[in-house]
């Protein structure tokens, strides 16, 4: 790493790669300034991961430990899928944000803190019994005290904002101090403010001057000795945006039913982490969506089948409770072989267990939680990004096959963000299905020979009405049957669709040698951690590969030969080995388990020391 | 856009398909399974009566309901129908209308499905005033599941369930719409066919949520429940028909009536005390109070007769319209959407690759 020498007397640093976390109080506005850096660090073209952790109180009490927000970003020269084990530099508006946050901070690492609001009153609050400032307890990291509060007051006194007003700005000081630190311009910033606070100059104006007092503190305080870079990324050519996991899933369910020619329904009840999908598709009628708030998670479901009845796309989105009230509508979906998407948003369980904090442990509620041979299709999103391109393939595989499909993501994705590559809308597969049958060739359980899919004839069609419903149906004719032999055929036949459907996915495809020593599987949004694991791992000369999961029932078709090329098989996974459960009783595959349930995602080391114990008791 | 790819008929084609349905055009294959003698047969027969009459085409009117005795109702009705889950028919047919405003959406419920399981969806459906027609089909019974108290049973009933008596005091339906602002609500009574063909005709030409509370029997395991409408006598001492517009009267040649003492229902008898026909309350459904119409709705016996008819019919705007009206209006602001639109917003950049 070259380091050079600049003309203030400070030295430059390229890295290849930083983390950072803005932390502060719940009003701070650390989510801005944290979206605002991702914002500047992706248009300069570096690749950026960001996760915000905020409290799941909407307003706890000003300087508590429970007020913390907290906003990370990963920036890098190259790929990256996970925000980061650990922070290098921490920036903490408050002794509350810098005690929740200093245990996670890389040993030598920067910690930029306000001091002036390290008051007796404000370290009480976060259970300091003395000044942390003081002494050496922070003695392993370099500590850069920055009177934010006053430097923020005097920066934005000329724009005469209320004093409460002036004082929010500081969140663009600190951001300022940021982005000085990267080496980032501020322009972008700046023509942002301009067009945020179009309607109130005052704002515009203090906030752009308390960002430049960030940025010129920095670049004269002899405090600050190191300024730090991070090269332009490789990416494939093309418009980018950040997306979180909840956008991507919203733009992938309106440009699927934009692609099959049919409106889109989205029934919700409100949900953490799931809302945001909601919202993302309110905002957006013009496409031909219809949002329904509905009354309960049940009527969600049920509204969004009785929507796919009448011919549209119907889909529901919630996340751990809300998926158990789901589970009624979700048989009567797989009888009456309609299309549904389900979007779980994975948290914390059981019941309501941690809303606001991450984890992959229903995934046998997906595959299995329901009653009755009643099987669907389930997916799994392993990125943010990612999302966009499931939630469009869950869209294709229920309306083909006429069926509901479950799409797993999760907190860490649903509010996670990374950059997506904007997809050519004419490049998306065209999703419309051919016409109503002729009324002599229809019944309403007559299925295509292929797919073994039924037609979707809705309402409002001459001449092919028809019942559908809850009860069994007699075999093509759809009449209700309770004859013993036809139940056994119609259950084999709901389960060979849906076993079907793994010829029409990809085959499982491994990062890395196609046989070696271990395989490391994953699905979800362990992604990130898990590839940037098993590459380290791998440059160190270990015949290690990671499969990643996308389609978790049907398997793909290969996946039992895939795994077999390997000695040990390790499934990672946010839950006690519920995917290890699987692959063992469909392959009979001695698979060994990494299972985290700790509301956070895995960081890279985790992964990285189980991948070396194992390879430690494996012999070359 | 789904009308488009659905191949909908044309107008000439509508008015064809409509010249020529009758009753028959509404029977389906499928066999009537219901016990003899059971209440839902005369309803069918209604429905199956009225639909011709509508004007609407076959291929665009809907059944969905629920479970329990009388929502197997779809399934002998010769247009598109969903039988549903327990309870959960206002929900579904809220999806389903909201995808297809267009669609004449009914809702074939019974005192347990709407009453129990789905008092939500049937409270919030109604407060939305979604334009679906609901018909509550209450024989104050679980029939199909043999036959324990209902949540509209009376207090004290013994069944399976209760030996000892029920300790619940029922639900009553017209009451609870009314309290959920409904703007169409009426009842009527399985032996009364043609009170009962009135009824969901006026529920049918009703734009908003139309709910109708059907009394009617259970042969098995509630037969008696309405052996005072069956006897002409005893029927126009506890039955009183509303009609619009007049004085609410009853008895053997109307010789009494409703009153109001203050906010209080009492029985009048014409001549006695000096009481004139002035004296009584006339019926107005279409107030815009709906404090009559509850007062009306809670006569029962033994005190007071029962009523029959439409206690309330208010317009308001329905859920499905104010929905289409806001997706026109943010088509009219921000135009039809087109995806190349949608994926670039907010902050982008480029990257080439190097």
């Amino acid at each position: 790493m070259s380091q050079a020498k600049l003309a203030n007397g400070k030295r430059f640093v390229p890295v290849p790669c930083a983390t950072v976390r803005f932390a502060g109080d719940s009003g701070d506005g650390m989510q801005l300034a944290g979206s605002q850096f991702a914002d500047i660090a992706s248009m300069t073209g570096t690749v950026v991961c960001t996760l915000p952790d905020y409290p799941s109180e909407i307003r706890a009490p000003a300087g508590s430990l429970a007020g913390v927000s907290g906003f990370q970003l990963n920036f890098a020269d190259h790929e990256v899928h996970t925000p980061g084990d650990a922070p290098y530099v921490l920036i903490a508006m408050n002794p509350a944000a810098l005690r929740v946050n200093m245990p996670d901070l890389q040993p030598g690492g920067i910690v930029i803190v306000n001091e002036d609001e390290f008051t007796p009153a404000n370290l009480a609050k976060a259970d300091y019994a003395c000044n942390p400032l003081e002494g050496d307890a922070l003695g392993a990291y370099r500590v850069l005290p920055v009177a934010m509060t006053r430097l923020n007051e005097k920066a934005v006194e000329s724009a005469q904002l209320s004093r409460k007003d002036a004082a929010r700005c500081k969140n663009f000081f600190a951001l300022g101090l940021a982005l000085w630190l990267y080496d980032r311009p501020l322009q972008p910033v700046l023509e942002w403010l301009m067009k945020k606070f179009r309607k109130s100059p005052a704002a515009m104006a203090a906030n752009g001057a308390s960002l430049r007092a960030g940025y010129n503190f920095a670049d004269t305080a002899e405090l600050f000795r190191v300024q730090h870079t991070v090269a332009p990324a490789r990416l494939p050519a093309g418009r980018y945006r950040r997306v979180t996991g909840n956008e991507a899933a919203a733009l992938g369910l309106i440009a699927a039913a934009n692609r099959a020619g049919r409106t889109l329904v989205y029934a919700s009840y409100p949900i953490t982490p799931a809302s945001e999908i909601l919202h993302e598709l309110a905002a957006h009628a013009e496409y031909d969506v219809r949002t329904l708030q509905t009354e309960d998670e049940i009527a969600a479901c049920v509204a969004a089948l009785g929507a796919s009845f009448g011919g549209a796309i119907g889909a529901t989105g919630t996340s751990g409770p809300g998926l158990a009230l789901k589970t009624e509508g979700l048989g009567l979906a797989v009888m009456t072989e309609l299309p549904l998407v389900v979007i779980n948003v994975q948290r914390c369980g059981p019941s309501t267990g941690m809303p606001t904090k991450t984890e992959q442990a229903d995934l046998w509620m997906a595959v299995h939680g329901r009653h009755g041979e009643c099987p669907l299709v389930v997916l799994a999103a392993a990125t943010p990004a990612d999302c966009f391109p499931m939630a469009f393939e869950a869209v294709r595989l229920a309306i083909k096959y006429m069926t509901p499909v479950m799409l797993l993501s999760d907190g860490f994705l649903a509010n996670g963000a990374e950059p997506w590559r904007i997809v050519d809308p004419a490049d998306l597969p065209d999703l419309r299905s051919a016409g109503p049958p002729a009324p002599q060739d229809f019944a309403p359980y007559r299925r295509d020979p292929v797919t073994l899919a039924r037609a979707w004839v809705a309402p409002g069609t001459p001449g092919l009405e028809h019942r559908i419903g809850g009860l069994e149906k007699e075999d093509v004719t759809g009449a209700v049957s309770y004859d013993a032999a036809n139940h056994q055929r119609m259950v084999e036949l709901r389960a060979a669709k849906i076993a079907g459907i793994a010829r029409d996915i990809p085959p499982a495809e491994v990062s890395g040698p196609a046989e070696g020593d271990l395989v490391v599987v994953g699905w979800g949004g362990t992604y990130g951690a898990i590839a940037a694991a098993v590459d380290e791992v791998r440059q160190a000369g270990r015949r290690v590969a990671h499969l990643h999961l996308r389609y978790l029932n049907p398997f793909p078709a290969n996946l039992g030969d895939v795994l077999s090329g390997y000695r040990r098989v390790l499934v990672a996974e946010n839950n006690l080995g519920q995917l290890r459960s699987l692959l063992r009783d469909r392959f009979l595959v001695d698979a060994v388990g990494l299972c985290k349930v700790e509301g956070r995602p895995f960081r890279i080391r985790e992964v990285q020391d189980k991948i070396e114990t194992l390879l430690g008791e494996t012999p070359r | 856009m789904i009308a488009d790819a659905l191949e909908c008929c044309t107008a000439e084609q509508a008015a064809g398909n409509l010249a020529q349905l009758t009753r028959a055009d509404f029977q389906s294959p499928q066999e009537v399974k219901w016990c003899p003698g059971c209440g839902d047969f005369s309803v069918l027969a209604q429905v199956q009566n009225v639909l011709p009459r509508l004007g609407i085409p076959r291929e665009r009117i809907v059944f969905v309901s629920g479970i329990g005795c009388s929502s197997r109702f779809p399934y002998y009705l010769n247009t598109y129908g969903i039988h549903g889950i327990h309870g959960r028919a206002p929900a579904i047919a809220m999806g389903l209308k909201c995808a297809r405003p267009e669609l004449s959406v009914w809702v074939v419920t019974g005192d347990g499905d709407a009453c129990s399981i789905g008092t939500n969806h049937l409270i919030h459906c109604i407060r939305r005033n979604l334009d679906v027609k609901i018909l509550l089909l209450n024989n104050q019974i679980y029939g199909l599941t043999k036959g324990q108290y209902s949540p509209t049973s009376e207090f004290g009933k013994k069944t399976k369930s209760s030996p000892a008596g029920t300790i619940e005091h029922p639900i009553r339906p017209v009451e609870l719409a009314l309290a959920a602002d409904a703007t169409f609500v009426a009842r009527s009574v399985f032996a009364d066919p043609a009170h009962l063909a009135r009824m969901i005709e006026a529920a049918a030409r009703h734009k908003g949520t139309a709910l109708v509370e059907i009394r009617q029997n259970c042969m098995i395991f509630n037969d008696k429940a309405l052996d005072d409408f069956s006897d002409r006598s005893a029927r126009d001492e506890h039955w009183v028909y509303l009609e619009q517009g007049k004085p609410i009267r009853f008895g053997k040649d109307g010789g009494r009536g409703i009153a109001a003492l203050g906010m209080d229902p009492v029985v009048a008898t014409l001549g006695a005390g000096g009481v004139r026909e002035a004296d009584l309350l006339v019926h107005d459904a279409h107030s815009p109070s709906s404090v009559r119409a509850y007062l009306l709705a809670g006569l029962q016996p033994p005190d007071f007769p029962t009523a029959l008819g439409i206690f309330r019919q208010v317009e308001k705007p329905t859920y499905d319209d104010l929905l289409t009206a806001q997706v026109d209006a943010a088509v009219a602001k921000r135009g039809r959407g087109e995806l190349a639109r949608l994926f670039a917003a907010g902050t982008t950049w480029l990257a080439s690759e190097s």
